[in-house]
């Protein structure tokens, strides 16, 4: 049972050390199969696959995909269950710790000046990364990059349903303030099987 | 108890339909925190996604904990944040036992191509709203359009954005650069 006391501390570690979101654990998580031998680098680009294209936060998902394999390969599948669990629970830990003393830390200078000033850079910053995200998503949805190198034609590399249908599903959220982002993620992931996009 | 229990079925709701990592959970958050519960607003929904990304660890848990933790102290926090990882639970842990290849599923490919188109809406919507609190001068919009652009065609990590973009904040308040061209505005 050492084993799952390892795994706790080992993806403690990770969330600890791995700043700026859940493709930051990458990089540890590969230097932790190298070490511990708990699982290939084939196991972690079928990870990374499935951590993309299920919802939750990435990091979380990688993390509960890699504890389920560390815990099965030990004692089979219920063992699997748990590593997920232990693993998932080590990530987050110190993520937990550290936001509370910064959040307390937050409110005792809220009024301060300085902090004010610093937001004032910090926030500009931190819409100009969601924009960047922004960009990577848009990049994957709207452009075949294989089509492009292909055929080297720009216009047929761009995908044109994915294109519309993002244009009219940001027409429906202006327009009807009170849809549900759920209602609009349903309806597209519908769209998109019955279009074949 | 009821406010933790609500905590915990929130973030669970915006755990289990959140696709493509912390950003894409921003139009949720908007929906479900700001417009619905009116627990949080606009302006520090962008502080906390600002400190999530140069503090360690999961930007989606982070912001979760920041919640819970300011509407219930440290249980709240643990609840907010349990919330968000049951989803990925119960979800990857069943594709990781029972569906071998299961994103190389031609139906699963599609529905994904339209939840990606639909997620580039969302987080531009999002996006819009909180821009129009955050870029309040010439100055933030030149932050704004810096960050976005290197960091868009570049690999640095985000925390150099974040502790540089704070620094120049400080700075540039601090030296009335900015003051000054408020003051030219009145």
């Amino acid at each position: 049972m050492m084993i799952f006391l390892e795994l706790y501390i080992r993806f403690a570690m990770v969330g600890l050390f791995a700043v700026g979101g859940g493709l930051a654990t990458l990089p540890f998580l590969t230097a932790m199969g190298e070490t511990t031998g708990w699982f290939t680098s084939m196991d972690i680009s079928n990870m990374v696959a499935i951590s993309e294209s299920t919802p939750g936060p990435i990091g979380i998902n990688m993390a509960t995909y890699i504890g389920y394999q560390v815990g099965s390969n030990f004692g089979g599948a219920g063992f699997g269950i748990l590593g997920s669990v232990v693993a998932t629970l080590g990530e987050v830990t110190p993520c937990v710790i550290v936001i509370m003393i910064v959040s307390k830390i937050l409110v005792k200078f809220r009024d301060s000046k300085y902090v004010e000033y610093a937001f004032y850079g910090l926030r500009a910053a931190s819409v100009g990364l969601i924009a960047a995200a922004l960009l990577g998503v848009a990049k994957i949805a709207f452009f075949n990059a294989e089509t492009m190198a292909e055929s080297g034609n720009f216009f047929m590399a761009v995908d044109y349903k994915s294109l519309i249908l993002s244009a009219v599903i940001f027409f429906l959220i202006t327009k009807f303030k009170k849809l549900h982002p759920i209602a609009l993620i349903a309806l597209s992931a519908v769209i998109g099987i019955i279009f074949k996009m | 108890m009821k406010i933790l229990l609500q905590l915990f079925l929130i973030f669970a709701r915006i755990g289990g339909f959140t696709f493509g990592g912390g950003y894409a959970m921003l139009p949720m958050l908007q929906k479900e925190l700001v417009e619905n519960k009116k627990w949080t607003t606009n302006e520090e929904l962008i502080d906390y996604y600002a400190i999530g990304q140069c503090t360690p660890g999961v930007i989606a848990v982070n912001v979760a904990t920041f919640i819970g933790f300011k509407k219930k102290g440290v249980l709240g926090a643990i609840f907010a944040t349990l919330g968000m990882v049951t989803p990925s639970l119960i979800i990857v842990g069943s594709i990781a036992m029972f569906i071998s290849g299961f994103q190389d599923y031609e139906p699963v490919q599609w529905a994904f191509s339209g939840i990606r188109a639909a997620v580039v809406a969302l987080i531009l919507s999002s996006m819009w709203k909180i821009a129009k609190k955050s870029l309040v001068d010439i100055f933030a919009i030149a932050i704004f359009l810096v960050v976005a652009l290197v960091s868009f065609f570049t690999d640095l990590s985000p925390v150099i954005f974040v502790v540089s973009a704070g620094l120049l904040g400080l700075v540039l308040n601090l030296t009335g650069i900015r003051k000054a061209k408020e003051e030219k505005k009145k």
